[in-house]
């Protein structure tokens, strides 16, 4: 098949682009650790008082290292507030109790969607002290727009800045 | 041509705009919306029927995305293939049925939707609800566009037994890869709604599994995308060169980039899962690899379109680097509206190469970002070239003339500044972390920041609904028009530069491209679907489909 000298090199540089721009997200992913979540478990929607979502809520596992459990219900998140030191790292665990809703931390990249029957997971840590909004972003009936949530760190208090070297 | 078909294709046309009309009448309250004004309770008072933005966004959707460009696909293409085979349907019955499914599953799919049972949104995730009639109502829609794929396949039989030995004519060709892929690609949202949603919706199962339901939706809901743009593609690469005195640079590439889109349109589908929590990273990196490939048959059509609109150029008149742009024929809203559909198209392939974009992809999923992306694609690369195409086809099928065609001009121009304009408001607010799918003015998240993309968001959405006014406008005084002669040169499809003999004879050789695409899908969703099907349930699906 003839193909004209500039559509053939049109057509290289075109591979070329998408290839060195895969190359680049796959290093971002796994050298650069800014991955997408994956299956974490499956849950049962209608008995979620059998799993570890029974008591949602904040845990501390060791100093700065935080586990949170949340189940988006119609319309807001369980625990609705969580409050972290400056700092924290957190490991989230998401499911949902109803229908389908997003997980959107505003100013950070945490973004993913929480489906009824799987548990998303993934871990941040948040380095600025804040107010950072929770927003779902997915449509889940009448009052989606009101179910928001907030994520408080706290910067340390002034007499332990002192004391941290 | 028989007059049979012509009143098929015009009905067809008819149907598509009566569905964008209504569709676009929540375009402005969504837009006004962004920028915190609720014009709502004001449309309750003149349209009663309106219970919500929710209602509204459902209604937009469906009859935008799904029931516009699929009639509209119907009729341009069942057209476009008898025109360029030069012969009749041998069951014109066919394109009839089509006809008559697609009026049907509109109207029973309209009755939940108006009157707000079906609130579900055009993605209609589960475990959201809607009444058994609502999903009916999409079978049947879907049926239709099938039974469009087999008449043409019909009518290309027919073509071939005449013609043994020569090359299918490229429009032809084209409308074949489009809804063939379409088969394959429809195939998921079929097994979605015929299994999963409507035995549920009717109370004959009780469960359903969502993340499954989002990956058969997705399956077909990415193809989707193509099944709408391979249609302005064959526009631009068949009626566009002609239209402006230039001729296909490439006839053989053409093809090449109709059937790699036919091998890789499917097996993408993961790149709308990307955050989903029941979805392993290596099959969504896999599908991001392939969503990236896909990437260059669109990158192959930029190149022979604008070399055969440059030759056109050229021909009238144009020099240097640019001139010949200036040359074009802008004054003819066929010309106009396809090339700024073109322009306002690369910014959201550009856009679109950035939401395939794996792990970048978490900046943008669900916020505004999304649909500013594919407004640029769908709602003008699509809408305005087949608007210009209404412009094409009227003429031929009513024998009259457009009327007014300076003002369908200034109508092309209209929907092209209004929809860049939103694009950007959509855009950069999505950036600063708007969530799509909300009403913003009810929302109690709202930021400062967010103010200046949307007021340009209302401000462009308004300027395209007043494009797409004088759209409707022009569409049915073009109707009632003067009666001509239509002049079948200029009607004509475009000769190619580098003729259709130059491509190589496998490329007519279906069964190697359609094996090649079964062989992906099975590769890309085989093993997990049998894996999630059968190991890796949700409990309540396990209840559902017995193992």
């Amino acid at each position: 098949m003839h193909i004209h000298r500039y559509e053939k090199a049109w057509a290289y540089f075109s591979l070329g682009l998408v290839l060195v721009f895969f190359l680049a997200l796959i290093t971002a992913a796994f050298a650069g650790g800014v991955q997408v979540p994956g299956p974490t478990g499956i849950v049962d929607p209608a008995r979620l008082a059998a799993t570890d979502f029974a008591q949602p809520g904040l845990r501390q596992l060791a100093p700065g290292e935080y586990e949170v459990y949340m189940v988006g219900q119609f319309w807001q998140w369980t625990p609705n507030e969580i409050r972290v030191p400056q700092g924290a790292r957190v490991k989230f665990y998401l499911t949902s109790g109803d229908v389908q809703h997003g997980f959107k931390v505003q100013g950070t990249i945490l973004n993913a969607m929480v489906v009824p029957g799987q548990v998303t997971s993934f871990s941040y840590r948040f380095k600025t002290p804040g107010e950072y909004r929770i927003v779902c972003h997915e449509y889940c009936g009448s009052n989606h727009h009101l179910m928001s949530g907030k994520i408080i760190v706290e910067a340390p208090a002034a007499a332990t800045t002192a004391a941290t070297p | 041509m028989s007059t049979g078909l012509k009143r098929i294709t015009l009905l067809y046309l008819i149907v598509a705009t009566l569905a964008l009309f209504i569709g676009t009448l929540f375009g402005p309250l969504q837009a006004f919306d962004q920028a915190r004004v609720d014009l709502y309770p004001l449309v309750q008072r003149l349209l009663p029927f309106v219970r919500s933005y929710y209602h509204g966004l459902s209604l937009h959707g469906v009859l935008n995305a799904l029931i516009w460009t699929f009639a509209f696909t119907a009729g341009f293409l069942l057209f476009a293939t008898a025109k360029a085979l030069g012969r009749d349907y041998p069951r014109l019955w066919m394109p009839w049925l089509s006809l008559v499914l697609m009026v049907v599953g509109l109207v029973v799919t309209a009755i939940p939707m108006l009157r707000n049972q079906a609130t579900v949104l055009y993605t209609f995730y589960p475990p959201l609800q809607a009444p058994p009639m609502f999903y009916f109502g999409l079978v049947l829609v879907v049926v239709s566009t099938w039974v469009v794929g087999l008449a043409l396949w019909q009518i290309y039989g027919a073509w071939r037994r005449e013609h043994p030995g020569e090359r299918t004519p490229l429009p032809a060709f084209m409308s074949l890869v489009t809804y063939t892929m379409w088969f394959l690609a429809s195939l998921g949202v079929a097994v979605e709604v015929l299994v999963l949603l409507l035995p549920w919706s009717l109370g004959w199962t009780q469960y359903t599994d969502p993340q499954l339901a989002r990956t058969l939706f997705w399956y077909t809901g990415h193809p989707l995308v193509y099944f709408w743009l391979l249609p302005a593609y064959i526009a631009w690469y068949t009626v566009l060169p002609q239209r402006v005195g230039g001729k296909l640079f490439s006839d053989p590439l053409a093809r090449l980039a109709f059937l790699i889109f036919l091998i890789l349109s499917t097996p993408v589908g993961f790149h709308h899962q990307y955050v989903d929590p029941g979805v392993p990273v290596g099959w969504k990196l896999l599908h991001a690899l392939l969503t990236f490939l896909l990437f260059i048959p669109s990158m192959l059509t930029a190149f022979t379109v604008i070399a055969s609109i440059e030759y056109g150029g050229r021909r009238r008149g144009g020099r240097g680097n640019f001139g010949w742009l200036w040359k074009l024929p802008w004054g003819d809203p066929v010309v106009s509206a396809q090339l700024l559909a073109g322009i306002s198209f690369m910014f959201g392939g550009i856009g679109g190469l950035i939401n395939a974009s794996y792990n970048i992809n978490m900046v943008v999923h669900n916020t505004v970002f999304i649909p500013g992306h594919f407004h640029l694609t769908v709602g003008s690369g699509v809408t305005l070239t087949f608007m210009g195409i209404a412009y094409w086809l009227l003429p031929q099928l009513t024998g009259r003339k457009v009327w007014a065609p300076k003002l369908a001009v200034v109508q092309s121009w209209l929907w092209f500044i209004g929809v860049m304009v939103f694009a950007r408001g959509m855009h950069w607010a999505g950036l600063l972390g708007v969530p799509r799918r909300v009403p913003i003015s009810l929302a109690n998240y709202w930021q400062p920041e967010w103010q200046l993309p949307s007021l340009l968001t209302a401000a462009g959405g308004t300027i395209m609904y007043l494009g797409g006014l004088l759209f409707f406008l022009v569409f049915v005084l073009s109707l009632f028009g003067k009666r001509v002669t239509v002049d079948e040169a200029e009607y004509a499809f475009a000769e190619a530069l580098s003729p259709s003999e130059r491509a190589p004879r496998l490329f007519e050789r279906w069964g190697v491209w359609i094996g090649a695409a079964i062989v992906l899908i099975v590769i890309a969703y085989g093993p997990f679907l049998t894996n999630y099907t059968y190991n890796f349930v949700a409990p309540g699906f396990a209840n559902y489909w017995p193992r």
